[in-house]
C-alpha cells in the first residue's frame, strides 16, 4: 500500500497541520503533548498503525484549521523526533516543518527521580533536561544532574 | 563564577588558588588575627536538613573575618512548615542577605535555589546529590598531609551508595588524576553511573569489599559512617552497619604518611584506638571545614585574601 493510499484515508484538509512519520501507537502520546483533546474544537483526523516504506508502520495526525508552531511541535521531539510536518493552506502545502530537539527539553517533561526538587509540583520554576547526547538519547535533569530513563519519562509528560 | 553547586563550577586552577587562600587564612580560622575581610556582608545559612559541623562550620567562617550570619532555624518552626516553596524561600532570603549556603534534603535544590536567586548559593548537600564545600576541605586536608592532590592513591570506604561526600571527593579527585579504590558492601556499592561517568573521565578505579586488604600503598583512607537516615528497611540498615570497623592494628602495616579521613560524625567505623596514631587526620579536617570555607566565603564574594597575611592580632 502506498503512502500516497494511507494519506487517502481520510481527506485532505483545507487547512492546519498534518504530522507524518509518527512512530505507530504514538499518535495519541503526540495529540496528548499538543494539548489537543475532546474539548479541542477543531476537528483532528487520526490514522494508526499504517503501512510506511521507510518505518514499516506508522501513524498521521490532522487538525484542521490550526497551525501549530515550531515551539509546539518541538515538545514531540521526545516521542516523534523524525516526525514530518506540513502546514497546509487551501488544500496545498505552504510550509514544510521538522522536529528539532534542541540543547534542552523545557517544560516538556518532568524529570523521573523521586527525590528531585521539581517533584514538589507547587515549586514553580520550568523543568529543565539536558540533552546529553542524540543519538541514542540521553537527557539529564539540569537540577539533580540524574540521567532520564526515557521509558519511564514517556509517563512524565507535562 | 556565580555560587558553588557542584564541584564542576571550578576549574583546578580555582580549585588549587582557593586552598592557597584558605593556606594563608589559617591563623584567622585559628583566631590568632583578626582579619574583617566580611565585615558589613550578611551569609543566609538554609539547613533544611539536620547539620552541626557545617552550618557551624560556615558560620565561624563568616564571623572569623568580621562578617554577620542570620539562620533559617529549625525547619519544624520556619515558613517551610506551612508549606512555603523553596522558590519563595530563596526569594526572600536573597533580599536579606549577600551570600547563601544551604542544605536540603532534595537532590537539586540547591541548583534550584541558585536560578532563584541574584545572590551565590553554597550548596552544602542536597538529597544525596553534591557537597563541594565537604570536598574542598576534603582535598585541603589532603593537600596539607601530602603536598600535591595529583596521582594519589585514595580509598574510599562505607556507604559509597548515599554519600554524597564521596561522590563529590570522587570526581575531584578524578581531575587530579589519583587512583581510586571503592570498599564497601555490596548493597552500598557506588552508583553504576557515577562509577561509569568517573571511568569515562578517564578515572582509575578499583571495587571491592576488601577495605584491609586495599590499604597497604594507599595514601589517604577516607571512611565514611552507613547512615542511617538513609535506609527504608531497618533490617537492610542492620546487615550493613559495622561492616568495616578500622582499629589501630590494622594500620602496622599501612605506609607511614598515609592518613585516615572521616567527615564525622562517626559511629563505629573508626576505632578511638586510631585516634592517637599518627595518620588519624579527621579532626583537623574538621577544622579545616572553616578554613576551606572562608576562602571559598571571599572566593563568591569577589573579595581577595592578601597575598601576604600579617599582625592585627586580637
Amino acid at each position: 500500500m502506498s503512502n500516497e493510499h494511507s494519506m487517502r484515508r481520510v481527506t485532505a484538509i483545507r487547512n492546519g497541520t498534518v504530522i507524518d512519520h509518527i512512530p505507530s501507537g504514538q499518535a495519541m502520546r503526540v495529540l496528548e503533548m499538543l494539548g489537543i483533546g475532546g474539548a479541542t474544537a477543531v476537528p483532528v483526523s487520526l490514522v494508526m498503525n499504517v503501512p510506511s516504506k521507510k518505518m514499516g508502520s506508522k501513524d498521521i495526525i490532522k487538525v484542521e484549521d490550526r497551525e501549530l508552531t515550531q515551539s509546539e511541535l518541538d515538545r514531540l521531539a521526545l516521542v516523534a523526533p523524525d516526525a514530518r510536518v506540513a502546514i497546509i493552506r487551501a488544500y496545498s502545502v505552504a510550509e514544510k516543518l521538522t522536529i528539532n530537539l534542541g540543547e534542552e527539553l523545557i517544560n516538556v517533561v518532568r524529570c523521573t527521580f523521586s527525590n528531585c526538587i521539581t517533584t514538589n509540583l507547587r515549586e514553580p520554576q520550568s523543568h529543565r533536561l539536558k540533552v546529553v547526547q542524540r543519538d541514542p538519547l540521553q537527557l539529564r535533569c539540569h537540577y539533580c544532574g540524574r540521567p532520564q530513563d526515557l521509558d519511564e519519562l514517556a509517563n512524565n509528560v507535562l | 563564577m556565580t555560587g558553588l553547586i557542584t564541584m564542576d563550577d571550578l576549574t583546578n586552577e580555582q580549585i588549587n588558588s582557593i586552598l592557597d587562600d584558605a593556606e594563608r587564612l589559617l591563623p584567622v580560622a585559628r583566631g590568632e588575627i583578626y582579619l574583617p575581610l566580611l565585615q558589613g556582608r550578611i551569609l543566609g545559612n538554609l539547613f533544611f536538613e539536620p547539620s552541626t559541623r557545617t552550618r557551624m562550620s560556615f558560620e565561624t567562617a563568616m564571623k572569623r573575618l568580621g562578617g554577620d550570619v542570620v539562620n533559617l532555624g529549625d525547619v519544624k518552626t520556619s515558613s517551610v512548615v506551612k508549606g512555603e516553596t523553596l522558590f519563595d524561600t530563596i526569594q526572600m532570603v536573597d533580599g536579606y542577605t549577600d551570600i547563601i549556603a544551604m542544605r536540603h534534603p532534595r537532590q537539586g535544590a540547591a541548583q534550584y535555589a541558585q536560578d532563584a536567586a541574584q545572590v551565590p548559593i553554597l550548596n552544602g548537600g542536597d538529597g544525596a546529590g553534591h557537597h563541594p564545600t565537604q570536598t574542598m576541605l576534603d582535598l585541603f586536608t589532603i593537600k596539607q598531609a601530602h603536598g600535591r592532590l595529583e596521582g594519589l592513591k585514595v580509598v574510599l570506604a562505607g556507604d559509597l551508595r548515599y554519600g554524597r561526600t564521596v561522590h563529590s571527593l570522587s570526581h575531584a579527585l578524578t581531575r587530579f588524576g589519583c587512583e581510586l579504590i571503592f570498599a564497601s558492601p555490596d548493597l552500598l556499592n557506588m552508583p553504576d553511573e557515577i562509577v561509569s561517568d568517573l571511568r569515562a573521565h578517564g578515572a582509575n578505579v578499583v571495587e571491592t569489599e576488601d577495605l584491609y586488604g586495599s590499604m597497604a600503598d594507599a595514601d589517604v583512607v577516607y571512611m565514611t559512617r552507613i547512615q542511617k537516615e538513609r535506609f527504608a528497611d531497618e533490617d537492610e540498615y542492620a546487615r550493613c552497619a559495622g561492616a568495616y570497623k578500622l582499629h589501630a592494628r590494622h594500620l602496622s602495616e599501612v605506609k607511614q604518611d598515609m592518613i585516615v579521613m572521616h567527615p564525622l560524625p562517626r559511629v563505629d567505623e573508626i576505632d578511638p584506638s586510631v585516634d592517637k596514631t599518627r595518620h588519624a587526620r579527621y579532626f583537623e579536617q574538621a577544622f579545616n571545614g572553616v578554613v576551606a570555607r572562608m576562602a571559598l566565603l571571599c572566593r563568591l564574594l569577589g573579595v581577595t585574601v592578601p597575598a601576604k597575611i600579617e599582625g592585627g592580632a586580637l
